[in-house]
């Protein structure tokens, strides 16, 4: 459904909604799966980022969005002084990604402590963006809600579990997708909820035994 | 939200009311949100336009790649011409402004793309300070703009690299258009009406950026854009309709768009990008981006 605050907004750091504030939240997306402002991450660009990028502050949006810059954060324009001052270590490269991905795509690899994770994601235009790979997995996560994603060991009870943690820490859930490939397989959950998870919460979830990976992402859109 | 605008002229005309008022009920039924915090979201949106006009009208601001900037002060405060002293070419200094703060990196308001953000601001901030009309007034047309952006959306695409100029600068002009005519009087039919003139004389229009960078000739469409917003809503409120409604010009739009060829949708592959002097200005500002990144 179209919101009129989708078509009046964003209010965001120009030129562009795909380049730039979709650039942004794709760092924002990245940033959380190591909680905070990386130590080091490499950025890969695929098609139109890779071709364009450069004219629409592509690399500062990203670099800002990855300290936690908002799309309408000033401080984009300077994002990449900021960076080396501040001490997160960025390269970019030009590659190209799978044929399949949208002409608008990166691959971030963040590392933090002694975190490392990596995901795949594309600006989609207007500054929506879309997650389709994170560590190796495929996911697909929009950042319109606070989502959680995890892969689970196929037990009975185990949306169960995850439900009542999750109501525990008064979130509630507004959509969940259960994949699973087989009988007995890994299960796939992505979870969105209305409200902010706290860290607890995929502290909680990461206790479980059968959870066997599980990341929380933030809420990126307006 | 609506994805007609002959279904929400209709609604709006059975309950006696406008399409922005129609646009934020609707929105608040649709998003569970309460009226007052959707107009404070775009009172937020109509303070980040102001300031946008305010920054583009001094003058000093430079592109990525020097193509853009300064030509808003031109109109601001240079030589008189035939619409010197009119809202005309006040609207057509705010759009310049607007876009040529996008086009720095500055703050403004994606409505509906960042690529077309001068038209709706220029025309609704610029007839609001030559009539005295007051914010809240403002942010009931943003609301109004949306609307017929939602049905843009629903029926053709917003998006450049999707349907072309058209569905970018020329959509802004739909919306503008519509838009203006509410907030000086017009009806919800007028309205219509006025969505009408100003996205047919954009059919066709392509997206052909020099460098695929988001400046030249975007800066400028966004001026002209504005000024067949501004044609469409003199006509619309002096009562001169378009035979062919709303949704069918825009239904055209989106049919357009698709047919469209991969080299004027934003790729710089055609169009003003692939002229000798697109070429030749593209390849040297992208090597000064370059070196000013290294």
């Amino acid at each position: 459904m179209v919101s009129l605050l989708d078509i009046i907004g964003p209010i965001m750091v120009g030129p562009s909604s795909s380049h730039t504030a979709g650039a942004c939240r794709l760092g924002l997306l990245a940033r959380c799966l190591v909680g905070g402002t990386p130590d080091r991450v490499r950025i890969e660009l695929h098609g139109s980022f890779a071709r364009t990028g450069e004219g629409h502050g592509t690399d500062k949006a990203l670099a800002g969005g990855l300290m936690g810059f908002r799309p309408d954060d000033e401080r984009i324009r300077t994002a990449l002084e900021i960076a080396e001052r501040d001490g997160l270590q960025y390269t970019f490269e030009k590659t190209t990604l799978a044929e399949e991905l949208h002409p608008n795509s990166v691959r971030i690899t963040v590392e933090r402590g002694a975190h490392s994770h990596v995901m795949i994601g594309s600006s989609l235009g207007a500054g929506r963006v879309f997650i389709t790979e994170i560590d190796g997995y495929p996911v697909e996560v929009h950042g319109n809600s606070h989502t959680i994603v995890l892969l689970a060991e196929d037990v009975k009870g185990s949306i169960a579990r995850i439900a009542a943690i999750l109501a525990e820490a008064n979130c509630n859930i507004a959509t969940l997708r259960l994949t699973r490939k087989e009988r007995g397989g890994d299960a796939f959950m992505v979870i969105e909820v209305d409200e902010e998870p706290g860290e607890n919460v995929r502290d909680d979830i990461r206790k479980l035994n059968w959870v066997r990976w599980t990341h929380r992402l933030d809420k990126v859109s307006a | 939200m609506f994805s007609s605008l002959t279904a929400a002229i209709r609604e709006a005309e059975s309950q006696n009311k406008s399409l922005g008022v129609l646009a934020l009920e609707t929105e608040s039924r649709d998003q569970a949100r309460p009226v007052q915090e959707i107009r404070d979201a775009l009172a937020r949106a109509l303070k980040v336009m102001h300031s946008a006009i305010d920054q583009g009208l001094v003058g000093d601001l430079h592109s990525a790649s020097g193509l853009v900037g300064g030509d808003a002060a031109k109109l601001h405060n240079g030589p008189a011409g035939p619409l010197s002293g009119t809202p005309f070419r006040d609207v057509l200094a705010r759009a310049l402004a607007v876009q040529e703060v996008n086009a720095a990196m500055g703050v403004i308001v994606a409505a509906p793309t960042a690529g077309g953000a001068g038209v709706l601001p220029a025309v609704l901030t610029g007839l609001a300070a030559a009539r005295g009309i007051p914010d809240e007034q403002v942010i009931t047309a943003l609301a109004t703009a949306g609307l017929i952006g939602a049905v843009v959306a629903e029926r053709a695409s917003l998006s450049g690299a999707e349907g072309g100029c058209q569905a970018e600068t020329g959509a802004a002009a739909g919306m503008a258009a519509g838009a203006g005519t509410e907030m000086l009087g017009g009806s919800p039919s007028q309205v219509g009406h006025a969505v009408a003139l100003a996205q047919q004389a954009t059919l066709g229009l392509v997206c052909d950026p020099l460098g695929g960078l988001v400046e030249l000739p975007c800066v400028f469409r966004n001026a002209t854009g504005s000024a067949i917003a501004l044609a469409a809503i003199e006509m619309a409120l002096a009562g001169i309709t378009f035979a062919i409604p709303a949704d069918e010009v825009i239904d055209v739009m989106g049919e357009i768009g698709r047919e469209m060829d991969v080299r004027y949708r934003e790729t710089a592959g055609g169009g003003l990008a692939a002229t000798p002097t697109g070429r030749r200005l593209a390849k040297e500002r992208m090597v000064q981006i370059k070196r000013a990144g290294a």
